[in-house]
């Protein structure tokens, strides 16, 4: 495999597998708070907090990308604020696009999560406080384990759409070799150059081997943790 | 004074206004469908909030609402077995029966988990998904899991409906068990006459 493969490919794969473990290992308790609140909790500004949510969904990716760089750019008020506080660049860094990855990922990680969390029949939550477990212990008893399904399954969304983020990640982190060059990204500028077909071929067939495997391996996952009907396929 | 139940719930345009006192180990509580009776047991074990009045148990006051006493579920120890059952599906029957246990201070526990599946005879269900239990069982396991949590009294929501004949002689012979062997306060929701009539000390009629 090492053979054929070449070292800057190597380098692809394994930035877009960081990229992508990152922005998801991130986003997960986010996006399990918010689905959470959003399936169970009547607020003011509900609904505003929801399209908030589903903004990079709808948005082009692009105009994600411009947005964070005006935020998180060296002169944006969250860069600025990062770098004097604690020395962090994210701009042209691994670390936006992982930045880019994540917030593109949030939206597919947080519905899944909440249908899950919605389809917890709440009479169980009410056998359990009668059974002496406080509202949290009922969360981490009931409700955490009953929709593991679905935050598997919005793991996977979101591993998956993290691998393929383009154009967030090239507005906000540029497509820089071995820093932010994902596999996306390398395929885009593979297609430049003249006489790259092969290698072109190669990332886009590793692409689809990860994409596949993920949704594989959390289908194993969920099928073994719920034990029983669930599944994400 | 077992029961002390005085409270007035709306519910929608209709509303719910219920007053009596017990001192039958098992009081039954009946009436027609859509009556209440349910949102009685719900308002005693804290799961609906009554817009008025004051709900006592053995002496202990679970809500008064001239006073703003109003303690969460956990704290008012009701061992309620619902209609639906509602065994965690996520759990087997052991850890089921486990789950009120370990919330229980050691000092308020009455009765074991040998005892109670003993008791109920379930001892051959521990190792069992809840999906795969018929009526019957379900409901032995979820009175099993209610005894199990150091309850203070038992709420039962019509502990006997749709179970065939012999599975609910079985559960009747062992509701009269419960109310003589365990010294523990009852409130039953029945509809069936004959089912009230054999166990109930004290009956209310709701409607």
């Amino acid at each position: 495999m090492s053979g054929w493969l070449t070292p800057a490919e190597w380098t692809v794969i394994l930035l877009s597998l960081k990229v992508s473990l990152v922005a998801v290992a991130v986003t997960l308790p986010l996006a399990y708070a918010l689905a959470w609140l959003l399936a169970r909790r009547r607020f003011p500004g509900r609904l505003l907090l929801d399209a908030l949510v589903h903004l990079p969904l709808v948005l082009p990716p692009v105009v994600t990308g411009w947005l964070l760089l005006l935020a998180f750019g060296r002169a944006g008020p969250l860069g600025s604020w990062l770098y004097e506080q604690f020395g962090v660049t994210l701009v042209f860094r691994w670390t936006g696009a992982a930045l880019a990855a994540a917030v593109m990922a949030l939206p597919l990680m947080v519905r899944a999560m909440r249908l899950s969390i919605e389809a917890v029949d709440r009479r169980l939550i009410e056998a359990s406080r009668t059974l002496g477990a406080s509202p949290w212990r009922a969360f981490l008893t009931i409700t955490l384990p009953l929709s593991a399904p679905g935050v598997a399954a919005g793991m996977m969304l979101g591993f998956a759409r993290s691998l393929g983020e383009f154009g967030a990640t090239i507005t906000f982190a540029s497509n820089i070799a071995g820093e932010t060059r994902t596999l996306p990204l390398a395929i885009y500028t593979g297609l430049q150059l003249p006489g790259a077909e092969a290698q072109v071929a190669r990332l886009a067939l590793i692409s689809v081997v990860l994409s596949v495997g993920a949704l594989i391996l959390s289908e194993i996952l969920v099928r073994r943790s719920a034990g029983s009907r669930a599944h994400v396929l | 004074m077992f029961f002390e139940i005085a409270f007035r719930r709306q519910l929608g345009e209709r509303e719910i206004a219920l007053d009596f006192q017990s001192d039958a180990r098992l009081t039954a509580l009946t009436g027609p469908s859509g009556v209440g009776k349910t949102t009685t047991l719900n308002c005693i074990a804290g799961l609906v909030r009554p817009q008025s009045g004051r709900i006592a148990v053995a002496n202990y006051v679970l809500f008064d609402s001239e006073k703003g006493i109003d303690l969460p579920p956990e704290q008012r120890r009701a061992g309620y077995v619902f209609q639906d059952g509602r065994l965690f599906p996520h759990l087997k029957v052991a850890a089921n029966l486990a789950y009120g246990e370990k919330f229980a201070p050691p000092a308020d526990r009455w009765i074991t988990s040998a005892e109670v599946t003993e008791f109920l005879g379930i001892s051959h269900l521990l190792n069992r998904w809840p999906a795969t239990l018929s009526g019957g069982e379900m409901r032995r396991v979820a009175i099993g899991r209610a005894l199990l949590a150091a309850p203070r009294f038992l709420l039962l929501d019509e502990p006997l409906s749709s179970l065939d004949a012999a599975r609910a002689e079985d559960l009747q012979r062992l509701i009269e068990r419960i109310r003589d062997e365990l010294a523990i306060p009852i409130l039953l929701v029945s509809h069936s006459r004959a089912e009230v009539e054999r166990l109930a000390g004290q009956v209310v009629t709701m409607g």
